[in-house]
Formats: structure tokens, C-alpha cells, sequence
């Protein structure tokens, strides 16, 4: 059991979670700071070592060219996607990045792809998991955004290799909200879930039978959340500034993000108080200062909201719904906690939307409950099972540049389709396949997810050939591709030229790099605790020998001893936390009866402690508890 | 979607003696083993033959729905996640070839339209290489109007005209706006009854598979009927939108 503990986690735009099925209920694992939320935000300290969280939260004003937030906005993405979220986010782009190439980013003077700094925060979600179960931990489920493309699943997939994670299973984060919010409600009808986080709104629309929760649309924005609104009150205080001092901040970034931490709380009081008042010191003393109503707030932010309501109409025509046959609406994600939000999720849907569960945790407690039924399930998940749908159609260039859907958007996954493909010209051997995701018409205006070149067809005449491709979209809305030649029986060889992503080899150096280091943290940690150990017998050891019973042994036994004693000391000394603990467990089986006739004696209870803290555990926790350590002055 | 495409779809198929269950032996296993509740390679059959149903086309929904959240507790990979890596690939086709057989079965156009496939006829074909031709060509595509409608269907297209004129010219047209939608409900109508005459060929389908193999003939004129119900109506079909569009915008 102890090797198959399978995690869930959230990896968000803002913050990221990891949480796991405690018995009969899902709970978050809080970080070293004793926190549940991790900001991801991610930045290099002085010694150029990766920091994570809070810690780097405050790089991110002091040293802002050394961190970087919101990075989840370029998952999957190029260069000539990302124009828009560059005008307003700090990312800083490596100088000789080429067009098509995976984007990389700089923090300090070293450069880094968006899987790899994601990387960075799963790795210290798994380092939190690890030290809560006092082991190691190496599958997970992770949480994507419903709305999220292949590429952008492939991604987060290949950010989970590299933090030496293997990914069971890539959720919906709408659809893990509804697995946590289903888990004591087990009850039938439609449900809508409204997911509003810092970068992406979702909308899922699901039928609830039995214990299946069956996905029937969903729809989103990949591209829309908290973040937005955060912007626009950036731009009016810089405008602001520039407007009344004379003072052009935007491209200082120290102050950009003074101004954006100022601003976000601003945000979050405006969800309980009428009017807040800004103040902010800039560079050179001088104070700007704001106030800011709540109906000033909800007139700013109103075109930022309103566009989750194309997506939900969507969702609700895909579904063939009207909002009064939606028995309950879920709202997840922080920015869900917005007054006007809530009540425009109320105007569309006709109802008041269920609140119970914190916003913020409860897409990882559901992924928590996933893990679980991927691990065989327990009482709790007991005949749950969750059938989503791909948010985005499928489909394959044909003459003229038009897209022909091949799987439709929100059919049920795994999902598949066929196509024959056959060759124009005689004795041509390959057959080039471009395949596309989204809903327009021209494939121009669709993601391009990759070019095929189907290699190796048996050369015959023109239109002879008859080659069968299969493209199969698994459960993690990931897409396969395989194809057959039906006349000579051959399986074509499929080249793939994705149209953005890591290549393999490319995750493969990336996971050794951070591998290493995670394996080294863990060992360094047992070796650690391995000495202390040892360093405890040994006094044990040497009290044992000053008592009584030390001469009621055996010569033979007494040099036995002290044999075990001299190797144990030996490999204390190396690297081996391994070895190290052998030799304890040797120590401990040949002192024994030491300990026994010590204990019978009643010399001494030094050796006592020792065995019986081993054998005999049986109140206080049974697990290392997840507080952070307490803090004395 | 990068190198996840190079892991080629097709865990290779145990060699099967009819239908026993791969692992213990039982000869009772269709997609999954009755007895040990196994995973079974996945058999390239019809839809209708994947939901053991006879190829009709009046279906009980509620039963297939039944049926489908039944084997998706048996097929689906959530629940095969520790099982070897062959069932593993077996659950992924098994659940993906379940989840298409119930999307194409459920709907009644689409359950039509598969039906008709299965029988050699190729509807989408027809559409698509005119749809190709015309792009190629730049001309609009021309759909062959059904004959009865060709007086209506000129009428409603100068009307649809005439509103977009006077919706650019920001006029506002309460008469126009009016006679339109009685057009609208007048196709709805039509819509509805080629559903029912859709039904009929149904019936007409259903009781030919009933009586055993059918003489060809009849077959074929069964499927042609259905072909020219599934035209007409797809043609209607796009004319509300194209309505709902003018009216909308």
C-alpha cells in the first residue's frame, strides 16, 4: 500500500494544492508553512536554486527578473499565441527563441520551458505529500482546465514526468469539483459547474446516476479569470500615475508588482466591503492613493464577468437544457468568492448557486477522491465513476484548407474515429495528415496540433492504397494515433511533427536533471535520520555495557556485539542510509537479550526504550502529523 | 499530443478460441469475463452487435442508457488503472468503441444514418465531396431543393434577404419579422412530420429484419426511402438555421 499512494493535485494558475482520500474523506496536505494554499509562483534565490510559494511570492517584488506567476497561461502555447498575455504579464522571454519552439522563460540569467517551472511546484507539492506520509510518493492525478487543448494537456502531463511523477490521470478541474461535492450527496440530476479560477473559466454541465457522474457539455476560456481583473486595475493605477505625476512605471517592474500585490488585496476586501482605499508608495516617496467603490469595482469588472456567459449559454444549448432543468450549480475557483459573480451565476441559471465547499480546495480534494478509485477505490468512492467529455472537436485538413470534424466536442472519452486515407500519384509512399482542434470552419483558424506524415505505404497505382488511420482520444483527453495499410496489411509508420510540445527525449534529459535532485533531497533526508538513529543506540549501547547485565552475557555474545558495534560504525560514516539501517537492525536483534536481562534486572531501561518503541506502538498518531514545526522565542 | 502518438494504438491480440475470457478460461466472456469480470480484447463488430441488439431502428433509449452505464462500470480505464498493461489498452479501446457505439445509438438521426452506412449507403459522402467541389470551385453549394418546397424555399430566401437589407440600414420591419416566423414555424412543422414519416420507414426497416433476410430489393428500396427522408429533413433543418440566424443577428 505504501508504494501505491496515489495523490491528487491542482495545479492552478494562482495556487496549487495537493490532497489525498484520508480514510472516507478527501484532505489537502498543507505545505512546510503549515498552509494548504502553495502560490505558484516560482523564483531563483541568490544561489540560483529553485525557490516555490510564499518564499518566492516576495522575489517577485524584491528581485522580479528572478521569479515567475501565472505560468499555467502558457502551458502548450508558442511564441505567436502568447502576444496578448505578454502586454500585460512580466513574462520575460528567452532572446533566441525560435517560432514553433517550446517557449522558455528567463528567471535570472537561466532559462526554463512552462512544464519545467511547473515541474518546479509539483515537485514541492510531492516533497509536502512525501514528508506528510513519511515516504515517497510517485503517482498522481493533476487537474487541467476542461477547456484545456491537447497541447496544453500534454504539458502538464510532461511537467509531471519531469517532477518524477507519473500521471494516472488528467482531470477536469470542474468535473474533480463535482466528484467532491457528489461524495456526500449521492443523489441524481443535473448539475452545472461554475469554475471562475485566476486564468480559466469552465463551465460543465453533468449527469449525476447512481454514482456515475456523466460530463454532457462543457465549455470555458482558457484565458479568463482573477488575472484579468487584477490587470485592469493595474492599468488604471499606472494610468493614473503617468496621468497625474508624470510618472511612467510600466516598465519598472519592482513597481508593477507593488501595485499588483496592492491591488489584488484590494480586490479580495472589495468581496465584503462597500469602498477600499488604495496606498501605495512608489519609487521616490511619493504616495498614490485611490479610492474604490464596490460599484466602481462592478462596473470595471463587468465586461471581465460577462464573459463566462457565452460559454454557459453554449454549454446549456450543447446540452439541450434550459437553466430551469439544472437542479444544482457548484461554484469553484477563488474568483467565484466576487458578490457580482455570484449573482450573475444566479441570473443565468435561475438559482442559488451551492457554496459549501471552499472554493479553493475542493478541485484537489476531488482529484484526491479520483486518485482513490484509480487505486481500486474504498467504501467511500465505492460504484463512483466519472465520464467526462473532450471539450474541443477533433478534426483533419481536407482540400481547401477546411476543417472536417472527425470527433465532435463534448462526445463522451475515450472516444475514437477512423478515416481512409489513399494516395494521388502512382507509386506514392507518403501521406501527409494535418490534425486540428477546435470548432471553426477553416483549419487556419484552428489549434494545429500536429502534422502526421504516414510513412511507408507498398507502392502501387493512385487511389490503390487503402490506409486506415485511427484516432483515439483517451481518458485524459490526450490524443493517439495509429494507421494500417488494409491492402498490404502494414502498419504505417507514423512521423509526428507536433506543432508545439516537448519531444521526448527533450522531457527525458529534463526528468533526470530534477529526478536526481529528488531522489538526493529523499536519500539526504534518510541518511539524516538513519545517523540519528544510530547515534541513539550507541549511547543505548554504551549505558548497557556500564549495567549489570553486560557481564551476565557470554564471552561469545559480548564479541558479537561488539562486532556489530564496529560495523555499524563503519558504514555510519559513508553514504549508505540503506546499510546504515541494517546494521542498527542487527544491533538491535543482537542486543537483545541484553535488553532482556536488563529489563529483568531492572538496571536500566536505556536499552528498553529502544525495543520497545519498535514493538509496542500503540497509542499517539499513527501517522507524522502535518503541522508545521511550532515556533518558541 | 506529441510522443503520446508514437505509442501505436493495438495491444496485440491474445489468439482466441471463440469467446473464452483470455484469463480464466470461461467461455462466457463478450467484452468482459462474466466470471472473473476481465477486460476481453476488443472483437471489430457493429454498434448495434457491440449492445448484443438486433439492427433496428426502434430502440428502447432507456434500456441502451441502462446498458451503457453497466459496461462503462465494467469497461471504462478509471477502473482498470492497476490491472496489466494489455487489459489496460483493451479497456481504453473496449470503452472508447462502448462510448461511440452509445453516442451513434442514442440519437435517432445519427442511430438512422449509421444504419444506412452499415447498408453501403454513404450520406456523408455525398454531402461532403459536393461541400469539397463547391469550396474548390468558389461557387456557393448548390443542395438539390426538394421539389414541393421549391416555391417556399424562394420565397423565405427573398424575405431572409430583405431582412438583412433593412436590418443593415437599421430599420426595424414588424411585417417582415412576422411573416418569417410564420415561415419558420411552417418548416418546423414540416420537420416534425418528416420525423414521423421517418418513423414509418422505421417500422417498415424493423419489420423486414423481423421476417429474417429480407429479399434484397425490398432492402435496398427501404434504405432509399430512408436516404430521401434523412435529405429532405437535413435540408429543413438547415433552413431554420439559417432563419434563427437572420432573426438573431
Amino acid at each position: 500500500m505504501a508504494t501505491d499512494r496515489i495523490v491528487g493535485i491542482d495545479l492552478g494558475t494562482t495556487n496549487s494544492l495537493v490532497a489525498f482520500m484520508q480514510g472516507e474523506t478527501p484532505v489537502v496536505i498543507p505545505g512546510d508553512d503549515g498552509l494548504n494554499l502553495l502560490p505558484s509562483v516560482v523564483a531563483l534565490d541568490a544561489n540560483n536554486h529553485p525557490v516555490v510559494g510564499n518564499a518566492a511570492r516576495n522575489s517577485l517584488i524584491e528581485t522580479p527578473e528572478r521569479a515567475v506567476y501565472s505560468i499555467k497561461r502558457l502551458m502548450g502555447r508558442g511564441v505567436e499565441d502568447i502576444r496578448e498575455e505578454l502586454k500585460l504579464f512580466p513574462f520575460r522571454l528567452a532572446e533566441d527563441l525560435q517560432p514553433g519552439e517550446v517557449l522558455r522563460i528567463k528567471l535570472g540569467d537561466k532559462t526554463f520551458t512552462p512544464p519545467e517551472i511547473s515541474a518546479l511546484i509539483l515537485r514541492q507539492l510531492k516533497r509536502s505529500a512525501e514528508r506528510f506520509f513519511g515516504g515517497p510518493v510517485t503517482k498522481a492525478v493533476i487537474t487541467v482546465p476542461a477547456y484545456f487543448n491537447d497541447a496544453q494537456r500534454q504539458a502538464t502531463k510532461d511537467a509531471g514526468r519531469i517532477a518524477g511523477l507519473e500521471v494516472l490521470r488528467l482531470v477536469n478541474e470542474p468535473t474533480a469539483a463535482s466528484l467532491a461535492y457528489g461524495l456526500d450527496k449521492k443523489q441524481n440530476g443535473i448539475v452545472a459547474v461554475y469554475d471562475l479560477g485566476g486564468g480559466t473559466f469552465d463551465i460543465s454541465i453533468l449527469k449525476l446516476h447512481d454514482g456515475i457522474f456523466e460530463v454532457i457539455a462543457t465549455n470555458g476560456d482558457t484565458h479568463l479569470g482573477g488575472d484579468d481583473i487584477d490587470n485592469l486595475l493595474i492599468t488604471i493605477a499606472l494610468d493614473d500615475i503617468r496621468g497625474d505625476l508624470n510618472l511612467d512605471l510600466r516598465r519598472n517592474a519592482e513597481a508593477v508588482q507593488a501595485i499588483r500585490k496592492a491591488v489584488i488585496d484590494a480586490k479580495i476586501a472589495l468581496s465584503s466591503q462597500p469602498s477600499i482605499k488604495l496606498d501605495i508608495e512608489l519609487p521616490g516617496g511619493q504616495h498614490y492613493r485611490r479610492e474604490i467603490t464596490r460599484d466602481q469595482y462592478e462596473q470595471l469588472i463587468r465586461p471581465v464577468i460577462d464573459r463566462t456567459v457565452g460559454p454557459c449559454r453554449q454549454a446549456m444549448k450543447d446540452a439541450n437544457l434550459k437553466p430551469e432543468q439544472i437542479d444544482e450549480v457548484v461554484l469553484v475557483g477563488g474568483s467565484t468568492r466576487i458578490p457580482k459573480v455570484r449573482a450573475l451565476v444566479k441570473e443565468l441559471f435561475h438559482r442559488e448557486p451551492h457554496t459549501d465547499l471552499n472554493p479553493d480546495e475542493v478541485v484537489a480534494l476531488g482529484a484526491a477522491v479520483q486518485a482513490n478509485i484509480l487505486g481500486g477505490g474504498s467504501e467511500a468512492t465505492e460504484n463512483m465513476l466519472l465520464l467526462d467529455v473532450t471539450p474541443l472537436s477533433l478534426g483533419i485538413e481536407v482540400a481547401g484548407g477546411v476543417t472536417d470534424k472527425i470527433i465532435l466536442r463534448n462526445s463522451t472519452i475515450p472516444a475514437s474515429a477512423t478515416q481512409f486515407y489513399t494516395t494521388q500519384v502512382d507509386g506514392q509512399t507518403n501521406v501527409a495528415i494535418h490534425v486540428l482542434q477546435g470548432e471553426r470552419e477553416l483549419a487556419k483558424d484552428c489549434r494545429s496540433l500536429a502534422r502526421f506524415d504516414l510513412k511507408g505505404i507498398p507502392p502501387m497505382a493512385a487511389g490503390i492504397p487503402r490506409v486506415e488511420v485511427k484516432f483515439l482520444i483517451d481518458a485524459n483527453g490526450i490524443l493517439h494515433v495509429s494507421a494500417r495499410e488494409q491492402r498490404s496489411g502494414k502498419e504505417a509508420e507514423i512521423q509526428v511533427q507536433p506543432s508545439y510540445g516537448l519531444t521526448d527525449e527533450q522531457v527525458e534529459g529534463m526528468i533526470l536533471d530534477s529526478f536526481d535532485n529528488a531522489e538526493e533531497d529523499f536519500r539526504r533526508r534518510q541518511l539524516i535520520e538513519a545517523r540519528a538513529e544510530t547515534a541513539t543506540i550507541l549511547a543505548a549501547l554504551e549505558k548497557g555495557k556500564k549495567s549489570a547485565a553486560w557481564g551476565q552475557l557470554t564471552t561469545d555474545e559480548r564479541k558479537q556485539i561488539a562486532k556489530m558495534e564496529k560495523s555499524l560504525a563503519a558504514v555510519n560514516t559513508e553514504e549508505d542510509y540503506q546499510a546504515i539501517r541494517k546494521a542498527i537492525d542487527l544491533l538491535n536483534q543482537g542486543t537483545m537479550r541484553l535488553a532482556e536481562l536488563m529489563m529483568d534486572t531492572a538496571v536500566s531501561t536505556a536499552l528498553k526504550g529502544k525495543t520497545m518503541d519498535e514493538t509496542d506502538l500503540g497509542e499517539g498518531p499513527t501517522a507524522p502529523h502535518p503541522m508545521a514545526k511550532a515556533e518558541f522565542e | 499530443m506529441t510522443k503520446s502518438v508514437l505509442t501505436t494504438i493495438g495491444a496485440k491480440p491474445l489468439p482466441q478460441d471463440t469467446h473464452s475470457c483470455w484469463s480464466c478460461g470461461s467461455m462466457r466472456a463478450a467484452h468482459f469475463c462474466e466470471s472473473c469480470g476481465k477486460v476481453q480484447p476488443p472483437v471489430p463488430v457493429d454498434y448495434f452487435t457491440f449492445f448484443g441488439l438486433p439492427p433496428k431502428l426502434n430502440l428502447n433509449v432507456a434500456a441502451l442508457e441502462k446498458d451503457f452505464y453497466e459496461l462503462s462500470r465494467k469497461l471504462h480505464p478509471d477502473l482498470n488503472a492497476s490491472a496489466g498493461s494489455n487489459e489496460q489498452q483493451w479497456s481504453l479501446e473496449q470503452s472508447s468503441l462502448l462510448n461511440d457505439a452509445y453516442r451513434t445509438l442514442k440519437d435517432p438521426i445519427k442511430r438512422t444514418e449509421y444504419l444506412l452506412h452499415l447498408e453501403g449507403v454513404e450520406l456523408e459522402e455525398q454531402s461532403k465531396s459536393a461541400t469539397e467541389q463547391a469550396r474548390a470551385t468558389g461557387e456557393i453549394k448548390k443542395q438539390i431543393v426538394p421539389p414541393d418546397l421549391l416555391e417556399e424555399v424562394f420565397e423565405l430566401n427573398m424575405q431572409l434577404e430583405e431582412l438583412r437589407m433593412s436590418k443593415k440600414m437599421g430599420e426595424d420591419d414588424p411585417a417582415l419579422i412576422e411573416g418569417i416566423g410564420k415561415q419558420k414555424l411552417s418548416l418546423e412543422a414540416k420537420h416534425e412530420a418528416l420525423l414521423e414519416e421517418l418513423q414509418t420507414r422505421w417500422n417498415t426497416w424493423d419489420s423486414l429484419i423481423d421476417r429474417g433476410h429480407a429479399a434484397s430489393e425490398e432492402r435496398t428500396q427501404a434504405t432509399s426511402k430512408m436516404v430521401d427522408v434523412l435529405n429532405r429533413r437535413n435540408y429543413i433543418r438547415n433552413l431554420v438555421r439559417d432563419v434563427n440566424a437572420a432573426l438573431e443577428n
